[in-house]
Order: C-alpha cells, then structure tokens, then sequence
C-alpha cells in the first residue's frame, strides 16, 4: 500500500506516523502543506501536532493549505484518509468529518495512556479487532472534546461509525467518543494515537492491529 | 474600510472556559454572575467597497465553525 504522511508547520506527529505505517508494511511519502497535488497514493494521513500554532481554531488554518484541497478530492474519488489528534481536527475542519472538537471540558490539556472501546470492526481500521475490544492508545490533546448535533450524532450511532469510545471519558467529548468513520467508512478521525503504540518502547503495541488491518485491507484487495 | 466579527459559540453548546471565567468571578466576591460566555473579535481591514455577502463568505469558510459558532458582522 502507498501512503502520503502531510507536513504542516507545527505538525509533530508526522513521522511517528510514517514510522508506524513504514513498520506495517506501507511505502510512505512524506508531503508538504503547500503541495497542491498528492502522489498516487491509497491513504493519506494527517498527523498531530499543532499546525499552525492552533491559530483561529485547532486545524482552521490548515484545513484551507493547498494540500487539502487535494486531500478532499482523494477523499471524493474514493481514497482513505486517517487523521490522528489535530489530524482529527483538520478532517473536521475540512467537512471530511461531522462535528467540531472543542476545548476539553476540565480546560486542561491530558497526557496519559487512555483506555478505548473498539465500538464497531466493520472498517478497514479496524477489522483486526472484535467490536466491544478494549486496547490502550496514548492521548495527547487540549481540543478533544468532540461534538455534534443531534442529527449528526443518530446518523453516526444509526451508521454504525462511531469507531472508538473512550472507557473513562477524559474530556467531555459527547458520548465519549474518540474516533469516527466517514459516511464510506473509508476516513478515521480520533484523538488517541496509535502510532505512538506500534513498538515495545512506547509502553505497548496495541496500535499495530490498526495499521496492520489497514495495510491487510489492501494485499487482500 | 473596516468591519469587525464577533465569533461566539452558538447557544445550548457548553462553554468551558465561560464557565471557568464565572467560577473565577465567583471566588473574587463578584456575586451574581449567573453565566459567562467567551468568544472572540476578529478586526477586518478591507478594500473599499468589500460588501457584506464577501465578508460573510469569509466567516463561513474561515473566520468561524459555523458547527459550533455563530458570527456577527458589524461594519465600523
């Protein structure tokens, strides 16, 4: 599988990610936010950090880069995206995703190893686990705190996407969720970072399954 | 010219940092302060002439979430 990891100024997840999908078998480009083009790619990713410094809005600014209006079209024809943490937040902010991630409810920005519920398998994310599984994935965020109006939030339950939860909500998201499947099933959105669970140094490798299921998806394809 | 954009979050979503600025009133001995809500000013200066649909396509693609936030533009 070929992915495209995007580099804005401020990201600073981008090559844990391209190390994690590296790992996983991936044949990983690394773009920058003034490309107005992608390289033919199967998944794109947008990592985390904070692009832009957080200006206006977390992931406002990037959301308009060159790159994303690329991304969209990717999107549009079909392709897969992930956006971790402020990658979340710029998928959001481009519409690729409903809802809007807000200030964490305790206003403090958490740091710890967050415990999840895997709410559905039916995804290429996640089809390497059994829905109601539990895995631990770092969370690092100060705007996690997803919401969504109550049409959006029956379409997601109704739909099936709601595709991580957190155990022990740590910052007032609705529903505790803490990732999202597009309408194609085919863009993940969520805080917690599974790329910084793919190697016994970082404490555990519950997020293996994730990129694996991701790159299975493909060789069987 | 110049217009200026007040960006607030819509009603009925929770504002934790209004909330946190009422809870501060409180302990200071301020009573009474039954609600907070914060939001943000943003000052345009602009080409004479910019009408007021351009200027709302700036919030709607940029300046504000319209998920979450409402704006108001006001011409000075």
């Amino acid at each position: 599988m070929k992915a495209a990891v995007i580099v804005f100024p401020g990201s600073n997840c981008d090559r844990d990610m391209a190390v994690a999908l590296t790992a996983a078998g991936a044949d990983v480009t690394m773009v920058w936010h003034k490309d107005s083009t992608l390289p033919n790619v199967d998944l794109v990713a947008v990592p985390g950090g904070f692009s832009f410094g957080d200006y206006l809005r977390c992931g406002a600014i990037a959301a308009k880069s060159p790159i994303c209006k690329a991304l969209v079209n990717h999107v549009e024809r079909g392709g897969f995206a992930l956006g971790v943490c402020n990658g979340f937040q710029v998928l959001t902010e481009t519409g690729l995703l409903p809802g809007a991630l807000m200030r964490n409810a305790g206003l403090k920005f958490v740091c710890k190893t967050s415990p999840l519920r895997v709410v559905t398998s039916n995804s290429a994310f996640t089809n390497g686990h059994n829905a109601g599984d539990i895995v631990a994935y770092p969370i690092a965020h100060h705007d996690g705190n997803y919401t969504i109006d109550a049409n959006g939030m029956a379409a997601l339950k109704g739909d099936d996407r709601i595709a991580f939860s957190y155990e022990d909500n740590p910052n007032g998201s609705v529903e505790d969720i803490a990732g999202i499947l597009s309408e194609n099933r085919r863009v993940l959105g969520m805080m917690p970072h599974p790329e910084r669970a793919v190697d016994l140094g970082h404490g555990g490798t519950d997020g293996q399954a994730l990129f694996r299921g991701l790159i299975g998806a493909f060789v069987q394809a | 010219m110049k217009a200026r954009v007040h960006v607030m979050l819509k009603n009925g979503v929770l504002d934790p940092q209004g909330e946190a600025v009422r809870h501060a009133l409180g302990s200071l001995g301020f009573e009474g302060v039954n609600g907070v809500r914060q939001g943000k000013v943003i000052e345009l200066d602009l080409a004479d002439g910019t009408d007021e649909t351009t200027i709302n396509q700036m919030c709607d693609k940029l300046l504000a979430n319209t998920v979450i936030e409402s704006y108001r533009v006001e011409m000075l």
